[in-house]
């Protein structure tokens, strides 16, 4: 009975989405004060339906209904109950629902949430959102439905991806979907200004925390699988320019540069037409990564079993919202004209220099994504793009846009003053080299040129960052929570760009064939096999090493577990890292294959500060917690809209 | 400036910008494209030249052949109508078995592949590419 009462709850969901899109849309371009009314309640509906719908399902994984296929496929009585829930996102199906919930839970929240903005406006916002949202539940019930059964009903079912059988990625796909689902709220908010011609800086206010929160957890979302793949794939990479890991960073590239255009566009009127696009793209940018990856058109962890209508589905989705919204801009675009001025040396530029940056970067590693495919489609031969091409393209615009952060942080508004810049900002820089070198000859004993440009890149943003609210602290000066915000984020690039730099330049990986007794040394730690044994986890076996790790003065600093499971469904084997944290390094010990003879195969790494780089992009997400949650966004919106004045703040 | 030469010298900057990193782009893409071939490819003398490639195909069955108690191994990777011998030392993947489809990264060496990176999909309903639609005995999944 569920998954017939989820089939019905999702199509009622479909309604009331049209209805959500007509009644917003006609009812304000008309101006219909009756038909403008029916727009929330509607939208509250369908997330609620959409909502009912998801929880059918996850009812029909708990209680293991093996009669409806799509559990059958990617569950099984002997999974734990946590992944049976976690399971419902685990294949293409479920997550689409996924999607679907979180995009009308965000319509749900804009609707609750949007009472102090003009009627009108709000209704446009909603409306546009309900279109997305028919098109979505469309694409769900047509080509991709969850609750379709199966008859007679297998006995048991074919369990979940061992590889999915994890805490971290339980997590990664429901925050992931609501950052980068979030991002159609800035889109029908852009769209809805376009439509009502309100182009001011007014919508920038309004739209700027909701695509901060998309954004935070849109960082979060990208950490969590950063992670999981470091620790659960078992080749101890953190990111490796997958096409799938592309589909999420280059909304997030786009994300991050529309926050900083948001905040021009908010405080100084500047770059409308620029932001409204970015608007656009971020969230189609969002659209590409999920037809990239939910069309089965790239082969990855991801990428699940392909049908090529569910791809021409999503691919007419996105040329649908994408080409409606340029027509839109296109109309619109005529019309705006920035009046305000600022010089070259002033946080505009800064903001401007970071857009340029940012998206040159996410171009490129779009054309690198889209290239072999392009190749593929035309027949002209099969391709890939190595890394060594992503981390260029990615390199070379960020390596200046940290140099400008460090600067463009401690720019005011309008004009700089540059003598008390350059006294700031000369002992950071002074303080950044002696801690570039000291750390370089920590860990190397020598120096690279390149290493020490990205340690001092990193020292100096942390500082600059950090300087900020302390020096308004000790001037006994306010700081707000805007403020704040932006110090802890780029706070976090900093500490991030210093993991990455640390791990990549420093670490040390080996594959080592060794019998029990014998050892290996990696980075000065000693390696010794000591014992294999075989161990029962609740739907697993599993082949386990101890492994006895001690530094160079013979000290033992771990022994770690790693493990080969086998999965009693699926029987795939799978690598369980056994992995040794300080503050200073990771140890990283996968265990391989039997080699015969009494002898094992392991990956050993050492891996230098890569911790960092995770705690530094959860600080950019905690930053944009901060700034998302300032009083002033949930006030602005009345006092706008009964004329009053928002006084400015830096 | 005027607000002209203003927004003359934005745009000078962005195409500066842009065409910069675009020729930064192709000279990379030159390096970084990795071309993919089947063994009949191979076998055919498509690949030449001393750059890595990439190979997709299955292990062929009772292909894998090890140095008892060493990281070296070879086997077979075929798209049933040509072999090619690969050799590769290190640890391999948790997929990587006989019947499965893999893809190593290498280069050609008279005719046999000496791989850097062995793939193997983490799924097994996974096929390399240009494999698909060729009558394969699959491993029986039940859906």
């Amino acid at each position: 009975m569920n998954a017939e009462l989820g089939q019905i709850a999702l199509i009622l969901a479909l309604c009331l989405a049209v209805s959500q899109a007509v009644f917003g849309l006609v009812g304000a371009a008309r101006g219909w004060g009756n038909w403008m009314a029916v727009t929330r309640p509607a939208t509250v509906g369908q997330a609620g339906f959409v909502a009912l719908a998801f929880l059918m399902l996850v009812s029909a994984f708990l209680a293991n209904d093996f009669s409806v296929q799509y559990v059958a496929t990617n569950s099984n009585s002997q999974l734990p109950t946590l992944y049976r829930v976690a399971a419902v996102w685990g294949a293409h199906e479920g997550s689409m629902l996924l999607w679907a919930m979180i995009l009308a839970l965000w319509s749900g929240a804009v609707a609750l949430l949007s009472r102090s903005l003009p009627q009108g406006f709000a209704c446009r916002v909603l409306g546009v959102l309900g279109i997305i949202s028919a098109g979505i539940l469309l694409f769900i019930l047509l080509t991709s439905n969850p609750f379709s059964r199966i008859l007679p009903a297998p006995f048991d079912g074919n369990d979940l991806n061992p590889l999915l059988q994890d805490p971290a990625l339980a997590m990664h796909p429901p925050i992931l979907y609501t950052g980068y689902v979030g991002f159609a709220v800035a889109f029908a908010f852009a769209c809805a200004a376009m439509i009502e011609g309100r182009l001011d800086q007014t919508w920038a206010r309004w739209t700027r925390p909701w695509t901060i929160v998309a954004w935070l957890f849109l960082t979060t979302g990208i950490t969590l699988g950063s992670w999981w793949a470091y620790y659960e794939l078992g080749w101890g990479g953190w990111w490796m320019w997958d096409p799938v890991e592309n589909a999420s960073f280059m909304p997030w590239l786009a994300g991050t540069a529309l926050i900083h255009s948001l905040a021009a566009t908010e405080k100084r009127g500047l770059y409308r037409s620029w932001t409204l696009l970015l608007a656009l793209f971020t969230f189609s940018l969002s659209l590409l990564g999920t037809f990239l990856v939910r069309s089965g058109i790239i082969v990855s962890v991801h990428a699940f079993a392909s049908d090529p209508l569910r791809g021409v589905f999503i691919l007419g989705l996105l040329a649908t919202f994408i080409l409606g919204a340029l027509t839109l801009y296109a109309m619109r675009a005529g019309q705006l004209r920035s009046s305000a001025g600022f010089e070259l040396w002033s946080r505009e530029s800064f903001l401007l220099f970071n857009n340029v940056l940012l998206i040159i970067a996410a171009s490129l590693i779009l054309l690198g994504t889209l290239y072999p495919l392009l190749l593929a489609l035309l027949e002209l031969g099969t391709i890939s793009v190595g890394p060594p091409y992503f981390q260029l393209v990615f390199l070379v615009p960020v390596i200046p846009l940290l140099g400008l952060l460090i600067v463009g942080m401690h720019s005011a508004w309008k004009r700089a003053r540059i003598a008390p810049l350059k006294q700031r900002l000369v002992g950071i820089v002074v303080a950044a080299v002696i801690a570039a070198v000291l750390l370089s000859l920590l860990f190397a004993g020598r120096m690279r040129t390149m290493v020490l440009v990205g340690l001092f890149l990193a020292i100096a943003t942390m500082l600059s960052a950090l300087s900020i609210p302390f020096d308004s602290l000790r001037r006994r000066l306010p700081v707000p929570r805007g403020v704040v915000g932006m110090a802890v984020a780029h706070f976090g690039v900093g500490m991030f760009a210093l993991g990455a730099t640390v791990a990549s330049a420093y670490q040390s990986e080996r594959d080592v064939s060794l019998a029990i007794g014998q050892s290996a040394n990696v980075a000065g730690y000693d390696f010794k096999l000591t014992d294999m044994r075989m161990v029962e986890g609740p739907n697993y076996v599993a082949r386990e090493a101890e492994v006895i790790i001690s530094d160079a003065k013979g000290r033992v600093v771990a022994t770690l577990h790693p493990q080969k499971r086998t999965y009693r469904v699926q029987q795939n084997p799978m690598t369980e890292a056994g992995i040794d944290v300080t503050w200073q390094r990771d140890l990283f010990v996968a265990l391989g294959d039997n080699l015969g003879e009494g002898v094992w195969s392991l990956r050993l790494q050492y891996k230098p500060l890569i911790r960092y780089l995770w705690l530094g992009a959860l600080f950019m997400a905690l930053g944009g917690i901060i700034a998302a949650t300032d009083r002033r966004y949930r006030t602005a919106g009345a006092r706008e809209a009964t004329g009053e004045t928002v006084p400015e703040r830096a | 400036m005027t607000p002209r030469q203003k927004r003359l010298s934005a745009v000078v900057l962005v195409l500066v910008g842009v065409s910069v990193a675009s020729l930064l782009a192709l000279r990379s893409f030159r390096d970084s494209v990795v071309l993919y071939y089947t063994p009949a490819e191979l076998a055919a003398g498509k690949a030449t030249g001393k750059r890595a490639i990439r190979l997709g195909g299955m292990v062929s069955k009772g292909s894998i052949l090890r140095e008892p108690g060493s990281l070296t191994l070879r086997f077979e990777v075929t798209d049933f109508t040509r072999t090619v011998t690969v050799h590769y030392t290190g640890v391999l993947p948790d997929l990587f078995r006989e019947g499965q489809g893999v893809v190593v990264h290498g280069t050609l060496v008279n005719g046999e592949f000496m791989a850097d990176e062995v793939l193997a999909k983490h799924d097994e309903k996974y096929m390399p590419p240009n494999m698909a639609g060729k009558t394969v005995p699959r491993a029986g999944v039940t859906q």
